[in-house]
């Protein structure tokens, strides 16, 4: 072993066979997210036209002609097979269409709403690792101490308490109670801080028990023992071994989290009014804005493949030793 | 909340530590599990008879009663009367009991076509198994949430459309890991020689598929209720969920949240409930041995 070829490489052949598998594997996520979403909404009750009409223009100005004017200015009498074909036509060029009530170009609109969604799950991503690990690491020292049942004990409250009712019971305490933190909100770089808290508490636990567990197994390993024996440091033994082998498990596992993770930031983001995906799919969903659901939640199950691709390649850039055919979760 | 439980195909691939044969002597593990167990299903046991028997005793949900708005509890009504003078004990028993059945029907909704599927897939192989394993792939990158979201777009909270989107969103779990495991065991020595016995599918299944199978479908549907059970009160409580005036636990949060300082135990009580719940289904399992 070359100490110089330490830096991390991902390997070409197996990278490109990751790439393809997540591709097609996104291309079968768009379909079935888009046929689904069309099939949902042609089978809704009532008259689609009536309700985007009181989106516009209130319920207490609402005509049949007004209606009538929506319809046809949407092609809504269309059969449902056309508008499918159309709207699946238009998502092969990147039109989005506009949005059903507001009117205005979704393109646009998403931007807005991806990044501040990305932006809440990658702080709520760093702040569960950061603390995870740490904690994860420092309970792994004394296998059965204090820290180690503490550590337990959180993973079954996470689990127990989910992100909604965690959320209500931070607003409580540091908006109502403390009145330290904004409850709502977004502008302010401490707007994020209950938001990305309450989703990091849930994932930290899991993190911390799952650090736990490798590093223990670790620590007994081979090559670790050996390490300490030719005479490296500490230090060196923890970052170049341990470390770097837990992060190959962690890796895989935070794959698995994601979907955990994009969960929490669609109830989160309700909850704390944050402006982005999960939100706006809620708030589509309430209107019957039919391009608005379509394409936020094609963005979210987008995200979480784009995501895993991430995971994939962090991993074989880790731990680029070859293996069997690896499953894409 | 769904996949929180899902075993990565990696482990399921690794050859599966022998079962110990089960003596039919062996009594039942309530009888000898652990004091958390036992406490648990304990638990698990009070809220389902408060499930069953409450909505016949606190009968009526519905009934307003404005001048009796915020009534602090007494002994006729436990937990109060809520802010347009329900009746708090009735809501939560029928919200209990709906939590609970959906819960359970969409698992074995979800179990039973994920199973059948897996095990057509693993013993068929060629094009069926491509074609589900096909689905599979773009359900599993779904998040759960985000399937229910889209079917309770469907109808205003229609309890039917929750539950197909909730089912539809659990089957792909059962699917992939019996899929995997089934494989294993399909193409392992002792099926073959059952095969040359000639001793028919039902046999194989029966002898070898469902002994390997039966304890991970079982924790897998524990968590599966839980999940379920908490996704249901995820809508309610973001407001696309089951509609009011039913009674739902997410929905009933919801509501008492605005009154916390007049009357806490209003949303205390449905929060409770759902803790309670959740924590008995998780103590349930048996401990597994941390390295």
């Amino acid at each position: 072993m070359n100490p110089s070829k330490t830096a991390l490489q991902i390997p070409a052949g197996p990278a490109v066979r990751v790439l393809r598998q997540r591709a097609i594997q996104a291309a079968a996520v768009v379909l079935l997210v888009s046929t689904a979403c069309f099939a949902i909404v042609q089978s809704l009750p009532g008259d689609i036209a009536f309700r985007i009409a009181a989106g516009r223009y209130g319920y207490d100005h609402v005509t049949a002609a007004s209606a009538d004017a929506v319809r046809a200015e949407l092609g809504l009498d269309r059969p449902a097979w056309q508008q499918l074909l159309d709207w699946l036509a238009n998502l092969l060029t990147l039109d989005l269409g506009t949005s059903l009530v507001t009117g205005a170009g979704i393109a646009g609109e998403l931007g807005l709403y991806l990044s501040s969604s990305v932006q809440l799950a990658a702080a709520a991503l760093a702040l569960a690792l950061a603390a995870g690990v740490t904690v994860g690491v420092l309970a792994a020292a004394r296998p059965g101490g204090v820290l180690d049942r503490m550590t337990t004990l959180w993973v079954s409250a996470a689990r127990a308490l989910p992100p909604f009712l965690l959320g209500l019971v931070l607003i409580l305490f540091f908006s109502v109670h403390l009145g330290v933190l904004p409850a709502a909100g977004h502008g302010q770089a401490s707007n994020i801080v209950l938001p990305a808290a309450t989703l990091a508490v849930g994932l930290s636990g899991l993190f911390a028990r799952v650090t736990r567990d490798t590093v223990v197994q670790i620590r007994q390993s081979e090559y670790v023992r050996f390490a300490a024996t030719k005479g490296l440091g500490g230090r060196l033994v923890f970052l170049r071994h341990i470390l770097r082998n837990t992060g190959v498990t962690l890796i895989a596992y935070i794959g698995v989290q994601l979907l955990i993770l994009i969960e929490g930031v669609v109830v989160v983001e309700s909850l704390f009014a944050w402006p982005g995906l999960g939100h706006a799919l809620v708030h589509a969903i309430f209107w019957r804005d039919i391009p608005m659901i379509q394409a936020t939640a094609l963005a979210l199950a987008l995200l979480v493949v784009v995501l895993n691709t991430v995971v994939d390649l962090g991993s074989l850039a880790l731990d680029p030793r070859p293996r069997s055919r690896e499953a894409v979760l | 909340m769904t996949t929180s439980n899902s075993i990565s195909e990696a482990a399921l691939r690794q050859a599966p530590p022998p079962a110990p044969p089960r003596d039919p002597r062996q009594r039942h593990w309530l009888m000898t599990g652990t004091p958390a167990q036992r406490a648990a299903a304990g638990l698990l046991a009070v809220l389902v008879l408060f499930a069953v028997a409450g909505p016949l005793a606190w009968r009526d949900h519905a009934a307003q009663d404005l001048s009796r708005f915020l009534e602090a509890p007494n002994l006729a009504e436990p937990l109060g009367r809520d802010h347009v003078g329900r009746s708090v004990i009735a809501r939560l028993a029928h919200a209990t009991q709906l939590s609970l059945m959906m819960a359970v029907l969409c698992v074995a909704t979800a179990l039973l076509a994920g199973t059948l599927a897996g095990i057509c897939a693993a013993w068929r192989g060629g094009w069926i198994d491509t074609a589900l394993h096909g689905v599979s792939e773009a359900f599993i990158a779904l998040p759960a949430l985000l399937v229910v979201l889209m079917f309770s777009a469907i109808a205003n909270g229609d309890l039917w459309t929750l539950y197909l989107g909730l089912a539809l969103a659990q089957w792909v779990e059962y699917f992939r890991m019996v899929r995997a495991r089934s494989g294993l065991v399909l193409a392992g020595p002792a099926v073959e020689a059952a095969g040359m016995l000639k001793l028919g599918p039902v046999h194989i299944m029966r002898r070898h598929l469902w002994p390997e199978l039966r304890p991970l479908l079982t924790t897998m549907a524990t968590f599966g209720i839980g999940s379920s059970i908490l996704a249901l009160s995820t809508l309610g409580f973001v407001g696309v969920g089951v509609r009011p005036p039913t009674p739902e636990l997410g929905l009933m949060i919801t509501e008492a949240f605005p009154y916390y300082h007049e009357a806490p135990w209003m949303s205390l009580a449905p929060v409770l409930v759902l803790t309670t719940i959740l924590i008995g289904l998780l103590s349930l399992r048996r401990k597994e041995t941390s390295p």
